[in-house]
């Protein structure tokens, strides 16, 4: 029973809050001799295993520290190139960690705008008249429930697809947003919400309902 | 679950009408206190629609009277009175809204020099908002008030747009 974000879309399309909620954190740490058998692409000023999956390094993990020192981009703090550095066998024997990628701010506006045409496109398709557009999209690892209010605000949750009473949870999502950032006088209409008791509020219905289940809230 | 708490309606009473005292004060002029009090309702109404909606889950209105029933059933859960729909018109774009006792007047009588104040003109305002909120757009004016020796109080609510989302 894992939830893993919430996300609330203005009527404008932009992502005007996000929580991430509960995802699990995958960090793996090895020790390489040369010549390095996993084979790593530069893409997205990242350093991603392109090939050779094994002992829970996964193809697309991305790689955070070399001999335990963090890298941003491709570099070291030193400013030595890491993928350079992996050529050469003096470096070696070297511990690599890796972790699964997080998404940033960015990324996650970036997607949240990607979602709002294609609510609109599924609502156009659809062969029936006044269509709701996407309410459930499901694949094999998440289900994302998405509810429009008659407003235009779209709120969607992203869960394990086992977990029941989302479309309910929505709803009382729905009823923070209207008493915690709508009555919050300080709070400006379709801009990010950065309400404090909107967010500990979500907080605990989200840790209430992952641990008792939709009928207690 | 939210608990809902119920507040003694003389404590906003009371509010709104230092409310409206203190914008005669501000504004010499009383058009202006009118125009002010509507858009503060309409700032009010924005907002109060998502509770509206949240709380009831009501569903998109294809009918004037379907609104007519909303804005009735609002006025129950916000101010704790129901007022009667009346007056359609023939064609069915514009009825009335008729207040019988209003909370927001309750202690209030209307000096001689304020004859032209529209004292409960945040109501139309909350209207406005809320219902464009919900992409329809109406007029809203008073055409009967109390303050002003009529019997009722009558809100008159006209229908002018509806944008097709």
């Amino acid at each position: 029973m894992v939830i893993y974000g919430v996300y609330i879309v203005s009527k404008s399309g932009g992502l005007i809050f996000n929580h991430d909620h509960n995802v699990p954190k995958i960090e793996v740490e090895k020790s390489f001799n040369f010549p390095l058998n996993i084979k790593l692409n530069y893409e997205n000023k990242k350093v991603v295993v392109a090939f050779g999956q094994k002992d829970g390094i996964h193809v697309g993990h991305i790689l955070t520290a070399v001999n335990g020192n963090a890298i941003t981009g491709r570099e070291l703090e030193d400013g030595r190139d890491i993928l350079e550095m992996l050529e050469q066998p003096e470096n070696f024997p070297i511990t690599l960690k890796f972790s699964r990628a997080k998404m940033t701010t960015n990324e996650k506006i970036f997607l949240a705008s990607m979602f709002y045409p294609l609510f609109a496109i599924a609502s156009q398709l659809s062969p029936e008249p006044r269509c709701s557009g996407i309410e459930i999209l499901e694949a094999d690892t998440f289900r994302l429930y998405c509810f429009q209010t008659l407003t235009g605000i779209k709120f969607m949750i992203v869960a394990e697809p086992s977990q029941p009473g989302m479309e309910i949870l929505l709803k009382r999502v729905y009823d923070l947003y209207a008493d915690y950032a709508l009555k919050n006088p300080f709070y400006a209409l379709e801009m990010p919400i950065r309400c404090e008791l909107f967010e500990t509020n979500l907080q605990t219905l989200l840790e209430t309902v992952e641990k008792s289940g939709i009928s207690n809230v | 679950k939210m608990v809902v708490l119920r507040i003694n309606s003389e404590l906003f009473t009371l509010t709104y009408g230092s409310l409206v005292a203190q914008l005669l004060q501000d504004y010499e002029n009383v058009e202006d206190v009118n125009k002010q009090l509507e858009r503060m309702g309409y700032n009010i109404g924005i907002r109060l629609i998502e509770d509206f909606l949240a709380r009831t889950g009501s569903g998109r209105c294809y009918d004037f009277r379907d609104t007519a029933e909303k804005i009735q059933s609002g006025f129950k859960i916000f101010l704790g009175i129901t007022p009667s729909i009346t007056n359609w018109s023939p064609g069915g774009d514009e009825f009335s809204l008729c207040f019988e006792t209003n909370p927001l007047t309750e202690f209030v009588e209307l000096p001689d020099n304020y004859s032209n104040l529209k004292y409960c003109n945040i109501l139309p305002g909350v209207l406005r908002g809320a219902c464009e909120m919900v992409q329809m757009e109406i007029a809203c004016w008073f055409v009967q008030d109390q303050l002003k020796n009529d019997n009722v109080t009558e809100l008159r609510v006209k229908y002018s747009l509806y944008r097709c989302l």
